[in-house]
């Protein structure tokens, strides 16, 4: 027991230090302490709302076709209808955000994602997106799966399980991280299937799935994946396609 | 004179049409009938339509709504002629969906132009089995050809072409009047906006076959049938009203009744141990069918409920509905509802798929309701946000395309 703890510790040591330097060398309250006074500083480097739609809309061809899985309200398929002229289609499960949708004149498929891809034909879409979506998922690898057969291309964001501050709320707090990503109780979190970058990763490489191009949120700030960022990134998005 | 009651709109009522009067307008004469899918003609042709509204001096505003069996052009207000044309059950009901359509409601008229006509081959004004052949002189009966809802489709354009309607705004019908809105996109795409489907597929399942099979079955053996020429005579009446009674079944489902009804006894505490009726669903199944023997013609069910057995809008590709839906340029709006097991959400869903496979953008709607197909005019709230959001939403730059082939 003594021996798991000291591990832990100096797990977490190694960790802060890679990261920050301030934290080597402190105790495991110390590490706590300083968690705690940096959450004020965090905030107010938040990823920017809605910082995947600005890649997303850059990524797609113009005059493409996107399905949207998980769409909500609409939000990105209007942008990219009026800015990439796609022809756009949404997928959503919840009656109030479906009739949104339909008041903006999206169109939008009531269906719940782990039962409802079915239906949608092969290469039916130049892209298939799902944001934030895959950890929500009763059967995440089926719908990953859907989204290559339906789509010449995915595109897939997540928050990254792996992040630094993630793995050190859990080993430090020893409770479920609620962080700025991941900001629900363990008892009200739609997030079922949590996953790392890693784990994203080695599913490609199982499934014979290519990452085209990836992104990251570091410290608020959007930027190219890094070799390093299973550590670093907060949240991820992949453009994908069948290898 | 009329006894409305306080659940309605009122003639008076700001949220009324008010006062309406069917219209007739002869689409096809003698000499130049009808040409039907079955091969036959008929003429003249005699079509009895409803409208409310102003059509707008660009002609853009006008909307059709279809409407379903046992249905009529009459969809809101008040019949003026109610007492003059015997059809007196309108005069304690509005229209069949004045819920939804009148001024400020969902299909508003102070912005829409609606039309309703009735269907051929129903007994509501245009040309049915009840009309005089003029070949003849007596009733057709069951000479009048069968007719398809390809065959209503093409009659309700002609009509349009009369008023002077070019393109809709929009079509709207539920039941098999949402088969004759989505026969209205796949055979007039380049004129309709938009498309609304509600608690319809595109076929008639093996089990809804079989429900207007055995409605045939009780009508064609009433005693009083003569092969449809009981015109004049007591016609097959507790055939009818059993055809009635069967559908009626279908209209809701289990929960429905056991809501509406239960094993409730009909006024009394203890059964009589007989054979009269003695449970409240009994009571309700027996004045639905006596009600409707009133107002309906047994020939008219038999050709309707063939329309509806005999429809597939998978025909316009060749038996693959995918392919049927790539002649889609509306945008299209399908509403199942989830207790509905006629026109299930499944079969509901595999329609909105076909769309979306073709490359066309969908709006499918699930709603969440206990009342099985009835639901399409029971969920009001519901449906008319619906329609409200879909009909007024602005026009996307609908984008559509073939999908990619594959590989």
């Amino acid at each position: 027991m003594h021996k798991a703890k000291r591990l832990l510790h100096e797990l977490g040591k190694n960790i802060y230090g890679q990261i920050d330097p301030a934290f080597t060398g402190l105790t495991v309250d110390q590490v706590v302490e300083l968690m705690q006074r940096r959450g004020a500083a965090e905030e107010a480097s938040a990823p920017p709302e809605r910082w995947q739609d600005a890649i997303i809309e850059a990524e797609i061809e113009a005059g493409s076709s996107v399905l949207d899985l998980g769409c909500g309200t609409g939000t990105l398929l209007e942008r990219l209808i009026q800015a990439k002229q796609v022809r756009g289609q949404g997928v959503e499960v919840d009656a109030e955000a479906v009739l949104t949708c339909i008041h903006n004149g999206i169109p939008v498929f009531q269906a719940n994602l782990d039962a409802g891809l079915a239906g949608f034909g092969d290469n039916s879409f130049d892209y298939v997106i799902l944001e934030e979506t895959v950890q929500t998922l009763h059967y995440p690898l089926k719908v990953l799966g859907e989204v290559l057969r339906v789509g010449r291309r995915g595109i897939v964001s997540f928050p990254n399980f792996g992040c630094w501050k993630v793995r050190m709320d859990l080993g430090f707090r020893g409770r479920m991280p609620v962080t700025q990503g991941l900001p629900y109780n363990w008892y009200d979190t739609p997030n079922i299937h949590l996953l790392t970058l890693q784990d994203f990763l080695d599913w490609t490489e199982q499934a014979g799935v290519r990452v085209l191009r990836g992104y990251a949120v570091v410290q608020g700030v959007v930027r190219d994946l890094g070799a390093q960022d299973n550590l670093y990134a907060e949240e991820v998005l992949l453009v994908i396609e069948r290898a | 004179m009329s006894t409305t009651s306080p659940k309605h709109d009122a003639p008076d009522s700001p949220a009324s049409v008010g006062w309406t009067q069917g219209q007739k307008a002869e689409l096809f004469t003698a000499h130049s009938p009808f040409k039907l899918d079955c091969g036959e003609s008929v003429g003249p042709v005699e079509v009895e339509y409803e409208t409310y509204g102003t059509l707008s001096a660009t002609k853009d505003n006008a909307i059709l709504i279809l409407h379903a069996l046992s249905g009529d052009a009459h969809v809101a207000g008040w019949d003026r002629q109610a007492q003059h044309d015997g059809r007196t059950w309108r005069q304690r009901k509005p229209g069949w969906w004045d819920t939804v359509v009148g001024p400020g409601k969902a299909i508003d008229t102070n912005r829409y132009f609606v039309v309703c006509s009735n269907v051929l081959g129903s007994c509501y004004g245009t040309t049915g089995p009840a009309s005089t052949n003029p070949k003849t002189d007596k009733p057709y009966a069951l000479t009048f050809p069968i007719v398809t809802i390809g065959d209503w489709v093409r009659l309700q354009a002609r009509l349009l072409d009369v008023l002077g309607i070019g393109k809709l705004h929009a079509v709207v019908g539920g039941s098999l009047g949402g088969q004759q809105a989505l026969e209205w996109a796949l055979a007039y795409p380049e004129r309709v906006n938009k498309c609304v489907i509600l608690a319809a597929a595109a076929r008639l399942s093996a089990q809804g076959l079989g429900f207007n099979a055995v409605s045939r079955f009780s009508i064609m053996h009433d005693a009083n049938f003569n092969g449809g020429n009981y015109y004049g005579s007591e016609g097959p009446d507790s055939g009818l009203a059993a055809a009635r009674m069967l559908a009626h079944i279908t209209y809701l489902c289990e929960d429905a009744m056991h809501s509406k009804f239960g094993r409730r006894l009909r006024n009394k505490t203890k059964p009589d141990f007989g054979l009269g009726v003695e449970f409240e669903v009994e009571s309700y199944l027996n004045y639905q069918g006596s009600s409707f023997v009133r107002r309906f013609d047994a020939n008219s069910y038999l050709l309707v409920t063939r329309a509806m057995d005999y429809y597939d809008a998978a025909d316009w590709g060749d038996g693959d509905l995918t392919r049927a839906c790539q002649r889609i340029q509306s945008e299209m709006m399908v509403v199942s509802f989830s207790s509905d097991w006629l026109y299930p959400p499944n079969e509901c869903r595999e329609l909105s798929h076909a769309i979306a496979g073709a490359g066309r953008p969908v709006t499918y709607v699930e709603v969440q309701s206990g009342y099985g197909h009835d639901a399409f005019l029971v969920e009001t709230q519901q449906v008319s946000r619906l329609l409200h959001s879909f009909l007024s939403a602005r026009t996307s730059d609908i984008k559509t395309e073939a999908p990619h082939a594959q590989g």
